[in-house]
């Protein structure tokens, strides 16, 4: 075990740093760049059951500190990730991932979970109950405790591997649905998914998104995201992922303070291709820094 | 794809809007006119992508108008300064692909990846002519450069200023061999509307990483879904699925 290991529902991580879903599509683009076997995991694109093209665009806007996103959960279908984009993904990472499923249904969801749950190369499943940008799915099964604990039950049921729950932070309780999820079987959870916005181009007076509305990602979010993740890993004894706005190595240690035990890696690898394996490089030197041995002895360090 | 800190060694202005960057540095990425680099601006969260105009062993040059926050930042910068740049980004055109005596058909700031094209067209045979679509003849930029390649170069302006008056379609004709276009939507499409003979159009479309990761630049094409900044910027016309 070293310095920067972590342990996330039995499994050992080699550093707490996961590139974020929709992120890094299946990991080859940054394969190409470095060996991104340096990560801990990588969570790839959101799943659904049949193929998805999203939301027309314009789908990207820029925001002060940070971007907004209308994609829609494009994909190809879990059928095709796991024939085309998983053995690729093997070809360049060699360790277990996070599988990104989002749905429609509840037996959508749970039949996503099912066909990859077969897969060896996934190590855990990362329900995604908080995507902003479609309609009829996605966040409206995270925003409401029942039906998030719904979902958890049902995909509990199709597999044994660990489950991850993630959280919508457009919500008025974060608390009572992470509590909901744990009490369904929840495995661990992830928080923040994005936090809903939108802008209107000035000289056309329209919304920029086609979709009007989008998630807001990047460093602006990371308060928000670290009070969330403080909140909530007190409330529940299952591991909690941190995400939402992290750029470099002294966030990843202050998100672990507020109780995260491993964080996620989201925007800032759109910006700078390198981000997650330059955060890893750093983390040594930042933990000498502030006197920090292992990294998993200070997850949840700031709690009273 | 490569990460790279470039320096600027020209930041010029052509026109009242209209600037030449030219950056020195690592281009060994930089493999085929058409493909385009992503500049990380002080200031601006994501980076912005530009065609790559022209190149040489240690600098290459974009021709950038000023839009937005963005570009005016990228104005008020000095020679001297560095940028984080990613380059050898998308496709680039196929010089194949237009045959003998293809239409470089550019609209503003659009004729930018023509112009690299152009050199390599011409180092491969071909002739070229280049039609350069502007709105009023003191928008006018790149016809002279053109022109000094040896490309028989036309001028268009949308106000009859200068050149053949109207819109570049006016301009294009007929014993051509085929196109390379880059330039307004409605300028794309109704060179295609000309034309029968194969042809190369580039896209321009909001990106959040420009090197295939986030999905948000892809269109639906012939062939499938396609991000502009990975399997694009450059597409076949034939595979080209207009929005009605
Ligand atoms: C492949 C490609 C090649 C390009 N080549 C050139 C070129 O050679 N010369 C040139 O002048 N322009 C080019 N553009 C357009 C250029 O990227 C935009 O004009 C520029 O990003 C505007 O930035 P801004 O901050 O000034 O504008 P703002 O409107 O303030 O920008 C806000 C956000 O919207 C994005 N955006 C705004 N307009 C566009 C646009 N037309 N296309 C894509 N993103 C946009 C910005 O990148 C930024 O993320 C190209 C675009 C693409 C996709
Ligand atoms: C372009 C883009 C696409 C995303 N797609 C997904 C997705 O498919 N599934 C998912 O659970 N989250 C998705 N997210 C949310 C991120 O995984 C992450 O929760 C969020 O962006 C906050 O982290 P960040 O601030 O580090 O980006 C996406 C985010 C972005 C920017
Ligand atoms: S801009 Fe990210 S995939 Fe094209």
């Amino acid at each position: 075990m070293g310095r920067l290991s972590v342990s996330l529902c039995g499994i050992e991580l080699d550093n707490p740093v996961i590139p974020a879903s929709g992120t890094f599509g299946y990991g080859h683009e940054f394969a190409e760049l470095y060996d991104i076997n340096c990560l801990g995991s990588l969570s790839f694109k959101g799943t659904t059951l049949h193929e998805r093209l999203g939301n027309p665009l314009p789908r990207i806007a820029e925001t002060s500190a940070g971007m907004l996103n209308a994609v829609g959960l494009q994909n190809p279908g879990v059928d095709r990730v796991i024939c085309e984009e998983l053995p690729k993904l093997a070809a360049c990472f060699r360790k277990p991932v996070i599988a990104n499923v989002s749905g429609f249904s509840v037996e959508e969801y749970a039949e996503v979970c099912r066909r990859l749950d077969a897969q060896p190369q996934v190590g855990w499943l990362e329900v995604n109950v908080s995507c902003p940008n479609v309609h009829g799915g996605g966040m409206s099964f995270g925003t409401e405790p029942k039906a998030a604990a719904e979902v958890t039950r049902a995909v509990k049921a199709v597999t044994t591997k660990p489950v991850i729950l993630k959280l919508s932070p457009n919500v008025t309780d974060i608390v009572a649905i992470a509590r909901a999820c744990e009490d369904a079987g929840a495995d661990a959870l992830s928080l923040i998914n994005t936090l809903m916005g939108m802008r209107i181009d000035l000289k056309m007076r329209r919304p920029i998104l086609a979709n009007t509305t989008g998630g807001l990602s990047g460093p602006a979010v990371f308060p928000v995201a670290l009070r969330m993740v403080w909140q909530v890993s007190q409330a529940v004894s299952i591991p909690v992922i941190g995400l939402g706005g992290i750029q470099n190595a002294e966030d990843v240690i202050e998100m672990l303070l507020a109780g995260a035990a491993a964080v996620q890696v989201g925007a800032a690898n759109l910006v700078n291709p390198y981000a997650c394996r330059d955060i890893v490089d750093a983390l040594p030197g930042v933990m000498d820094r502030l006197h920090i041995h292992n990294l998993r002895d200070i997850i949840g360090g700031s709690h009273g | 794809m490569k990460q790279g800190f470039f320096t600027i060694l020209e930041n010029t202005p052509l026109t009242e809007k209209v600037s030449r960057l030219r950056l020195g540095g690592d281009v060994s990425a930089v493999e085929r006119p058409g493909q385009f680099a992503d500049l990380r601006l002080e200031g601006c969260f994501l980076r912005r992508p530009f065609s790559v105009c022209d190149q040489d062993e240690e600098s290459f040059t974009v021709l950038y108008e000023r839009v937005g926050r963005g570009t005016e930042l990228l104005a008020a910068l000095p020679v001297g300064q560095s940028l984080d740049v990613l380059t050898g980004l998308g496709n680039g055109f196929d010089p194949v692909r237009g045959g003998e005596r293809p239409l470089l058909i550019g609209g503003g700031t659009g004729l930018s990846p023509l112009y690299g094209l152009a050199k390599t067209l011409l180092r491969r045979g071909a002739q070229p002519t280049a039609l350069l679509g502007f709105n009023t003849a003191n928008e006018v930029f790149y016809a002279e450069e053109f022109a000094a390649l040896g490309v028989e170069t036309l001028v268009c302006t949308a106000d009859g200023s200068r050149g053949v008056p109207g819109f570049v379609t006016a301009a294009m004709d007929r014993d051509h061999t085929g196109f390379y276009a880059c330039g307004p939507e409605a300028m794309l499409r109704a060179v295609c509307e000309t034309s029968d003979r194969p042809g190369q159009l580039s896209f321009d479309r909001r990106m959040g990483c420009g090197f295939g990761a986030c999905m948000g630049c892809t269109v639906l094409t012939v062939s499938g879904p396609r991000r502009i900044c990975r399997d694009g910027p450059v597409l076949d016309r034939e595979d080209v699925l207009w929005a009605d």
